[in-house]
């Protein structure tokens, strides 16, 4: 039915080239983690942590890489990471690309919760615990609402979980006015994000490999889905089961990575759109990417947060906000001088 | 359950599309009609009908995009809900009026999403497919455009897109939302002429229209669609009764016959219909000097 008679000139297209932006970027998680393992209060010659890595150290480097900073720069890798591609999938789902991984209320729930924890003076773990079971309330609250009547749509999902996480964020206003004084720094330390909080690296690595396996295939449907709900339907989509199982595995992702070290904001938002100026809207690279790219800025911003104003440290969604704001806005305004 | 394996065979044979007593579901209207026909492999049907009376609807009722509020929907003789979204998608192919393109893609990854249906999930593109979508734009005279952001191109450039990427999934049954929509004279002839030539390969076109000279060219069967959800169909000419379209459209009517086909005008007030001040055209400040015209019969001979 179709003429197949097209220019010669174009025979060796390809739909997207992946492997190198993705091979760069693998290469900067790799420079990134090596860094954050050298810097800091004792400095590592590249030399010393050679040895240091392959058993040989001193006792002092040992403990220095293996117990602290290899798990927190981990830590800091896999939260970037989940952030990132959560944010991606949310900009997908509500097909609004300036949709992050909070824009439904999540990281609200998981912030009273966690706040009411410490309020109440349980440890570090129980904090982390209350925090993913209030964003799990979140999630199954938006979702039950959204979901409630017949009719849905990703304006109405959007609808729903900004009206949530307004009414978060007065519950997170009102806990912080009635807060002791000596509290506060731990909370506000907690609602901008702080690796200090990381415990294991595990959960949010693991749970990051898992999703780039079911995502990263689902590539090219996300793609058309992007084009819209019908759009989708009428190319053979099966359009509702797939949304749902965006919104829960982007709520996840978010709910481990806050779990982890809080609400650090700005990856999530700003990791995929700087991605797609760069590299194209298609999906089968941008999360990928986005898991790669996400976790190279919060090690990155994590090293600086613990090493800027030593031995004080800041909290590194500060940091993240510094380093990407000026650099996003730098690859729009390049964008705009292109086209 | 499928009702069939899901086959990645491209020459598909013929698909007929029918409905049985169907009665669209648009919204906070009492139900309109019970429509049952059937379109054929090779048959051309345009919707006709004023705003809001419910063609796009029905368009995306038949493409199984929405329930309807009675009766049902066979494709090739098995009810549409037992297929499965993919097979359907390999045999029936939609051309949408509105468009999302909220995140940035070229003119060519837009037509590739044609070949969806046919991809597994993992599966890349083959080059075969982007020969078939490079195929798909040049016959939509859009192959200069194909590494252009859809962002950057007009409303009518926008329109041939579309148009390419259902041509890429080369489906046997077209539904086509407005197909000259946006589109200059030259390319909605020749957006005509296609869905034409698809019909004559053998696939079935429905297509609402608003234009009624369009649909008295190149359709073989109208449905005329009331805004009070009354509803009559059947063969072009038994359809185009000059009294039928003026209830349609609630707009009086003027028939003239061109190149010896009936051509409809839409009769206006005769206020507006006053003869025209009578002036010089010929040499007229506004008219520029190409367009005066010139004796070229005579100097040929």
């Amino acid at each position: 039915m179709l003429p197949v008679n097209a220019a010669d000139s174009s025979a060796t297209f390809r739909p997207t080239r992946r492997g190198r932006p993705l091979g760069l970027l693998a290469l900067l998680g790799v420079v990134s983690v090596v860094l954050a393992v050298s810097v800091g209060s004792v400095a590592l010659s590249p030399m010393e942590l050679w040895l240091t890595l392959t058993g040989q150290g001193s006792s002092l480097h040992q403990t220095l890489v293996w117990e602290l900073r290899l798990p927190r720069a981990l830590a800091a890798f896999g939260t970037g990471a989940l952030l990132a591609l959560a944010g991606a999938l949310m900009q997908v789902l509500l097909r609004n690309p300036l949709a992050d991984p909070y824009v439904l209320g999540l990281s609200g729930g998981a912030s009273v919760a966690a706040l009411c924890a410490m309020l109440a003076g349980l440890g570090a773990a129980l904090v982390s615990a209350s925090a993913f079971a209030g964003a799990l309330v979140s999630i199954l609250v938006v979702f039950g609402l959204a979901h409630g009547s017949g009719s849905w749509s990703p304006a109405r999902l959007l609808l729903t979980g900004v009206v949530m996480a307004s009414g978060w964020g007065a519950i997170i206003t009102f806990l912080l006015a009635v807060s002791p004084v000596e509290e506060l720094p731990g909370m506000l330390y907690w609602l901008m994000g702080d690796m200090a909080y990381a415990r294991s690296p595990w959960p949010v690595l693991v749970i990051a490999a898992l999703s780039a396996l079911v995502l990263v295939p689902l590539g090219r449907t996300l793609n058309v889905l992007a084009r819209g709900g019908q759009q989708a339907l009428a190319l053979g989509v099966a359009v509702r089961p797939l949304e749902w199982g965006l919104y829960l595995a982007a709520s996840l992702a978010t709910a481990t990575a806050v779990t982890t070290a809080g609400s650090v904001g700005f990856v999530g938002l700003m990791v995929p759109h700087m991605l797609r100026l760069r590299l194209g809207a298609d999906q089968r690279l941008i999360l990928p990417a986005s898991l790669l790219a996400g976790g190279c800025l919060l090690t990155l911003a994590d090293t600086l947060a613990r090493t800027l104003i030593a031995p004080q440290q800041l909290p590194v969604g500060v940091i993240t906000a510094l380093i990407g704001v000026p650099s996003f806005l730098y690859l729009l305004h390049r964008s705009h001088g292109k086209g | 359950m499928a009702v069939r394996p899901a086959s990645t065979d491209q020459a598909l044979p013929s698909c007929s599309l029918s409905c049985e007593a169907l009665v669209i579901d648009v919204p906070g209207r009492a139900d309109g009609q019970p429509l049952s026909f059937s379109i054929e492999p090779g048959s051309r049907w345009g919707i006709l009908g004023p705003n809001g009376a419910g063609k796009s609807t029905l368009l995306h009722t038949l493409a199984g995009l929405r329930a309807p509020r009675h009766g049902r929907l066979r494709l090739d003789g098995q009810p549409l809900t037992d297929w499965r979204r993919r097979a359907v998608a390999q045999r029936l192919g939609v051309v949408f009026q509105e468009r999302h393109d909220e995140f940035p893609a070229s003119v060519l990854e837009t037509a590739l999403i044609g070949r969806h249906p046919f991809l597994r999930a993992w599966q890349n593109e083959s080059e075969d497919d982007v020969q078939r979508a490079l195929g798909a734009l040049e016959h939509l005279d859009i192959a200069h455009l194909a590494h252009r952001p859809l962002a950057t191109l007009s409303g009518g450039e926008r329109q041939r897109v579309s148009l390419a990427t259902v041509l890429t999934q080369a489906p046997q049954i077209w539904l086509v939302d407005e197909p000259t929509n946006h589109l200059d004279l030259h390319h909605q002839v020749a957006t005509m002429a296609l869905l034409d030539e698809q019909a004559s390969q053998g696939a079935a076109v429905v297509m609402c229209l608003h234009d009624l000279n369009l649909a008295a060219r190149w359709c073989d069967h109208l449905l005329l669609l009331y805004p009070d959800g009354a509803a009559c169909w059947g063969p072009r000419d038994d359809m185009l009764v000059t009294s039928a379209l003026e209830r349609l459209y609630d707009q009086p009517l003027s028939v003239a016959e061109v190149d010896g086909a009936a051509v409809f005008m839409p009769r206006v007030a005769s206020s507006l219909n006053s003869p025209r001040p009578t002036k010089e055209v010929s040499h007229d400040a506004h008219v520029p000097y190409d367009a005066v015209p010139h004796d070229t019969d005579s100097e040929e001979r």
